[in-house]
């Protein structure tokens, strides 16, 4: 979670936020909470959506904001809470199945896993601007329950009970969740890895 | 090794993983793998895990495909901090402390 102590989370504590205050801290914050609900929703004109609603959400709540985080991990919350109000909205949270990307194992419980002659470095990925291209449209072809879990757990860093709470689903249904996401996202990689995409 | 042989030696290994004594098959490896990777295994299902691992190639090419999905993905994003858009919208942020105001 991010951590960030500033200027801003002082003058919030007042609970006396001026236009001018709050102007300020619209303009400083709206860029990565932009890309954060762009992140988890994949559209630009919802993640705006989102962001509305967000700094609203947090405008209500400046009285019970107590400074125990940081104004940026309160407000990530927030734009995390906000984002997921408009997935669930749109019904796209349900469970659907991913079966043809999990592992497989042959009639005798054996997995089935064609050799590995050679494994692309972070590295390799890193540096190639068409490979990290893709690796985001493929974390964006998994299906949004586990997308999003994948998402929040590997990349914005929050823990399996905390994803359990913004999800509201059950902390082993968090974590059954997060393997097929990966196990999932292994395989739609496997071409970059596996040296087949230039 | 031929298709026949090949045939032959998977049908041992299951046999051995499901039937010897201290070994774990595929599938259960594959329930360990989630908290082998989030160190929250036992010692007895770690020991159990890496026993595995020692044993089974297809598992051990498996779990490091697994692992770099993990370090690519999140690095990939990482590196995209950067992208954090300079100029926002201006109409969002009008519409945003417009709305604040009612």
């Amino acid at each position: 979670m991010p951590q960030e102590g500033s200027e801003q989370q002082r003058l919030l504590q007042t609970n006396a936020v001026s236009e001018i205050k709050a102007e300020q801290l619209v303009r400083d914050n709206s860029g990565w909470m932009l890309l954060l609900a762009k992140r988890l929703l994949g559209d630009q004109s919802l993640a705006e959506d989102a962001v509305q609603d967000a700094f609203l959400d947090a405008f209500r709540a400046l009285d019970t904001f107590e400074g125990r985080s940081s104004l940026k991990t309160w407000l990530h919350r927030i734009t995390v809470n906000a984002s997921l109000t408009k997935l669930r909205q749109l019904k796209r949270l349900a469970e659907q199945p991913l079966d043809e990307y999990l592992p497989e194992f042959d009639q005798y419980g054996c997995r089935s896993e064609a050799p590995w002659r050679h494994i692309a470095r972070v590295e390799d990925v890193l540096e190639n601007k068409q490979l990290r291209t893709l690796v985001h449209a493929s974390i964006n072809a998994l299906p949004d329950a586990y997308r999003i879990v994948l998402l929040l757990r590997d990349i914005e860093g929050y823990d399996t009970s905390e994803v359990s709470k913004l999800l509201d689903v059950s902390e082993s249904n968090v974590k059954v969740r997060l393997h097929r996401a990966r196990a999932a996202l292994k395989k739609l990689l496997e071409p970059i890895f596996r040296g087949e995409v230039d | 090794m031929n298709q026949s042989n090949r045939g032959i030696w998977r049908w041992l290994k299951g046999f051995m993983l499901k039937h010897v004594h201290g070994m774990i098959t595929c599938k259960e490896f594959e329930d360990f793998v989630l908290r082998y990777c989030d160190n929250e295994l036992t010692e007895r299902q770690r020991s159990l895990f890496e026993r595995h691992l020692s044993f089974c190639r297809e598992c051990r090419e498996y779990l490091v495909a697994y692992q770099r999905t993990m370090e690519v993905s999140r690095e990939v994003f990482l590196s995209s901090d950067d992208l954090v858009p300079d100029d926002v919208p201006k109409d969002l942020i009008k519409a945003i402390l417009k709305a604040r105001e009612q």
